[in-house]
């Protein structure tokens, strides 16, 4: 029995009749056609595709579309307006942050909900942050540097925009 | 914080691009998410595939019935080995004189040897409905008895794999310089050894993928592939499949890494082309991360016995090693080369005046092992580093010292090892020392002997590798070691390098722009690099074996300095000079001495297609081929040093400090450099700490999701402190070595050499890895059942009951 889902991703609205058991994440490579969003394993172990679901981080290899319902998802090719780089992704280049680039999207993702709920992480709480998400080539510490230099970044940003409002 | 990029060496290759820190211009479309990986492919009237595969390690297949679902509706068909009898089988590179190579069909004919074999194929309008009908294809088996163990398998009595071979030794080969016997007889001591290098799964982030489109109008097939090998790929698959080469297209896409196991010909590499030229429709398989740990090939997987004759002084008289080597079921591409690596870097970086090596190829029921990044020589660097350590113990020498002892000088270079090899240029005695230093080595000792006293286990391990690298000349490879690259200078200016190398997340996109750039006095911004596309690159042999830039990397500087030739030829020609006078500089051809003597590059490069005026012999247009054919591999090599304090009551080790200086020649980005050391360290590390394929008694692997596998986290993985020393080899232009496997290669044997060494009071000389700590802590427990506890007795003391844990 398929079921109706309407579904704002990136801003835009999607609307489709979907199996119940449709993955969300199937939902946007298949159906909206967005394949920034990887699958590293469809099990919750990886965090390849993770993505924002009404501002918070998850897998959504463990969501379904069905759950998706109503609801607003951020994946990594809305996280940033126009031409310009999320200061997140300006990090990750910067930094080396990656070398094949699968892990990136939910890499990314993750760190934005990090950061989010603490914008000046210690090199551990970085550690532990992305613990749920996978990387096989960097060996971490591009990332974390990654991290950091994002954190600093959207920090002044803050400060920058607090100093023009007064 | 990694001290990046201190070059100690003489000689530095800089310019004004190559050497700095620049960022990669793969980035903005990865980071962006808007590239496309194979699975990311989409083309109408695509269809899905899923592979059935075997439950069972070894088993007679009675029957097949594939009645219930072919009737889904959705499914297009469904296949076993009876419906692909045209489809070649896959294929194995090696050659060697006893070589057993069974027959590898692409699906199970009769029987199948290892669990996840593939049996039948579903094929439906789409992935979900392929899944489901999988499920409904029944396969009745007759199990068989499972071969497992590598040493059982050798024994008469064991079950056989292959019954026409009437073994399970898929071959031996033997090495052998100076005389071992008189090496003995002269030894004051012969420290033995047995270390098990445990089966490990590669995990690329991306899994396998693979999409294929037939044209039958246009006799055409295209098939987009995560690989490393485009070209390879190319000719094996229209050898399978029966076309002729010029109609099969290959494309690697974005290749989310690989680390050797995408370096492969598989069963779905075949099978994917055959059904979109059956069903003539494009065809998709993706692989589950389930099957990506089941049946992407796996590395290491030997158990090796090890002995090395020395005088009490610490001079090494001899190395014998006998290296059995697990196959797996059958060889993929490279199966039986790579414990041909490990017997031709056992030596390691020492003077071994006696040396005598066998290693046995032997059958088992599971999946193949292949290339796992470093393939064969990680086992060799685990093997000798492992055992120096050993012996220093046994001497009572200082693990650094003793290995020093043992170096070639500088001024030896080129050196010739006992395994035969020409080593191109080192100064292991230099890299050492900064390690050292970086370490505090001295304090880390002290503190050692300190903790003992207190019941405090502090460790130091040191690991002095060398790897075998920019693999390689043709006549040491199984399928040609050169490389290939094009460079077309557009009538715009612009330049487009075609490479036969296909990188997958190492970045050469930026250095190979970096290098032309200097080469030709513009912009890196101005250079496009195109890799992966079989219709738009000459024929290449890929990228693995740290060979990228070494090799791939020189064929695009020669192709370039050909280009120089011609500009400077022409540029004399239009500017009425000598061609040995031309200068190419700053985004302008020039003549040297006459600053008023100039033309814009530009204007220089488009009137080589328009061609009014042009010197006699001219040819028209701007663009050069290379195939460069090294004239040796190059040999990078480096120390690692790593601290450790392990816990007695959990049996848990807590990683202090981890410094890396490695050699891999000249530099072209840093950043670059980094980043490869740094996850290869990772690599390495986690084989020793945390990673091992489990198979159970029925040959069921079961670690075969990420909960069970253990891939690292974040947190798992300490900050590093790197280093370098550049010593260029002589064996290309640019005096780079590579640098794409040193950090697995170095760290494994330097961290379990820490911890072994932490506990060294209690008479444990080695623990197998991984090095969980329930395994450190069994072996803890069982020695201090054998010792009295450090606190009430001294390193000496314990050093006279020693034992294996
Ligand atoms: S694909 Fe969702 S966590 Fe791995
Ligand atoms: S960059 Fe390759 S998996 Fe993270």
């Amino acid at each position: 029995m398929k079921k109706n889902v309407r579904i704002v991703i990136n801003g835009a609205e999607h609307r489709a009749e979907v199996e119940p058991r449709l993955l969300l994440v199937h939902f946007l490579r298949e159906v909206a056609g967005l394949t920034g969003t990887h699958i590293g394993c469809e099990t919750s172990l990886c965090g390849a595709c993770t993505v924002l679901l009404d501002g918070m981080a998850v897998k959504s290899c463990t969501v379904l579309a069905v759950q998706a319902d109503g609801r607003s998802i951020t994946t990594i090719e809305g996280l940033a307006a126009s031409e310009n780089l999320h200061p997140i992704q300006e990090a990750f280049w910067e930094e080396h942050g990656l070398q094949c680039g699968y892990c990136t999207p939910g890499m990314i993702l993750c760190a934005h909900d990090l950061l989010q709920q603490n914008a000046s992480p210690s090199e551990q709480e970085i550690r532990d942050g992305i613990g749920g998400n996978l990387c096989r080539c960097t060996g971490y510490q591009h990332i974390v540097n990654a991290v950091k230099a994002a954190s600093r970044k959207m920090n002044q940003r803050q400060r920058a925009a607090a100093r023009a409002a007064d | 914080m990694a001290s990046n990029g201190k070059n100690n060496g003489k000689a530095k290759a800089n310019g004004q691009w190559v050497g700095k820190r620049f960022k990669r211009k793969e980035d903005p479309r990865l980071v962006r998410g808007i590239s496309h990986y194979t699975d990311d492919i989409k083309l109408p009237r695509l269809v899905h595939c899923v592979f059935v595969r075997s439950p069972h390690a070894h088993a007679r297949i009675a029957s097949i019935n594939t009645e219930a679902a072919r009737s889904q509706p959705g499914v297009l068909t469904v296949i076993t080995s009876a419906d692909i009898e045209g489809l070649g089988m896959i294929p194995c590179a090696m050659q060697m004189p006893d070589l057993k190579i069974p027959a590898h069909p692409a699906l199970a004919k009769g029987r199948v040897r290892y669990v996840g074999e593939p049996v039948a194929v579903v094929v439906a309008e789409d992935a979900y409905t392929a899944r489901d009908a999988a499920e409904m294809v029944a396969v009745d088996y007759e199990p068989l008895p499972v071969v497992l163990d590598i040493e059982k398998a050798l024994q008469k009595e064991s079950a056989l794999i292959y019954q026409d071979f009437g073994t399970n030794k898929a071959f031996t080969h033997a090495m052998k310089s100076g005389d071992i016997e008189a090496a003995y007889k002269k030894a004051d001591r012969v420290v033995k050894v047995r270390l098990i290098n445990q089966r490990v799964a590669p995990t690329a982030m991306e899994p396998r993928s693979v999409v294929a489109e037939y044209l039958p109008g246009e006799n055409r097939l295209t098939i987009w592939a995560s690989t490393q090998i485009p070209h390879l790929l190319r000719t094996q698959v229209a050898i399978m499949v029966g076309l002729p080469e010029p109609a099969v297209r290959v494309i690697a896409p974005e290749v989310g890494g690989g680390f050797g196991s995408k370096l492969n010909v598989y069963a779905e590499d075949g099978v994917v082309p055959w059904l979109s030229m059956k069903l003539a429709r494009p065809v998709k398989w993706t692989e589950t991360r389930r099957e990506s740990l089941m049946v992407t090939i796996h590395g290491r997987d030997t158990i090796n016995y090890l002995e090395l004759a020395l005088k009490k002084d610490g001079t090494i008289l001899g190395l014998r090693a006998k290296v059995l080597a697990d196959m797996g079921a059958y060889h993929q591409l490279l199966t039986p080369l790579i414990p041909q690596l490990t017997a031709l870097m056992l030596p390691g970086c020492y003077k071994i005046p006696a040396f005598d090596c066998e290693i046995v190829g032997v059958f088992t029921n599971k999946m193949s092992t292949d290339a796992y990044r470093g393939a064969g020589r990680p086992e060799a660097a685990y093997d000798i580093e492992r055992i120096m350590d050993c012996a220093a113990r046994e001497l009572n020498l200082d693990a650094a010292k003793f290995r020093s002892k043992n170096f070639p000088q500088p001024r030896e270079f080129p050196f010739t090892t006992a395994a035969g090899l020409l080593y191109d240029s080192a100064n292991y005695q230099q890299s050492l020392k900064r390690a050292l230093q970086l370490a505090g080595y001295d304090k880390l000792r002290a503190r050692q002997k300190a903790g003992w006293k207190q019941g405090k286990y502090y460790g130091v391990g040191v690991s002095t590798y060398v790897e075998i690298c920019a693999i390689g000349p043709s006549a040491a490879t199984p399928a040609g070691g050169w490389e290939s690259a094009t460079v077309r200078i557009e009538p715009t200016g612009k330049v487009t390098v075609l490479t036969g190398a296909s990188p997958h997340g190492q970045g050469q996109e930026t250095t190979f722009a970096q290098l032309v750039a200097d080469q030709l006095g513009i912009n890196p911004d101005d250079i496009t690099i195109i890799h992966g596309d079989t219709l738009a690159v000459p024929y290449g042999i890929g990228t693995f074996g740290s060979r990228g830039t070494a090799v791939g990397g020189t064929a695009v500087y020669y192709a370039v300095e050909k280009l120089k030739i011609k500009i400077a030829a022409l540029a004399a020609h239009l500017l009425g000079a000598k061609p040995a006078d031309i200068v190419i500089a700053h985004g302008r051809v020039g003549v040297k001495g006459n600053a008023k003597k100039s033309m814009p590059w530009g204007e220089i490069i488009l009137a080589a297609y328009t061609a009014r005026s042009i010197p006699a012999g001219f040819e028209p247009g701007m663009e050069a081929t290379h195939f460069f054919e090294p004239s040796n591999f190059t040999f990078p090599f480096g120390t690692h040093i790593c601290a450790v304090e392990v816990d007695p009551e959990t049996g848990e080790i807590k990683i202090e400090k981890y410094v890396a200086v490695d050699d891999c020649g000249n530099v072209i980005n840093p950043m670059l450099v980094d980043g490869q050391v740094q996850g290869g360290i990772a690599q390495g590390l986690s084989q020793a700490l945390y990673e091992e394929m489990v198979y159970n008694e029925d040959g069921q692997p079961i670690t075969g999701s990420l909960m069970d596998y253990a891939v690292p986290k974040a947190a798992h993985i300490p900050e590093f402190i790197l280093d370098r020393t550049v010593t260029p080899t002589p064996v290309n232009p640019m005096g780079v070595k590579g640098v794409g496997e040193a950090g697995t290669i170095a760290s494994t044997p330097c961290m379990v050499n820490a911890v072994c060494d932490a506990l060294s009071p209690l008479g444990i000389t080695n623990i197998d890895m991984p090095l969980k700590p329930e395994r450190v802590w069994r072996a803890i427990a069982a020695a201090q059942a054998a010792v009295p506890p450090p606190a009430a007795t001294t390193a000496k003391s314990a050093r006279t009951a020693r034992r294996t844990a």
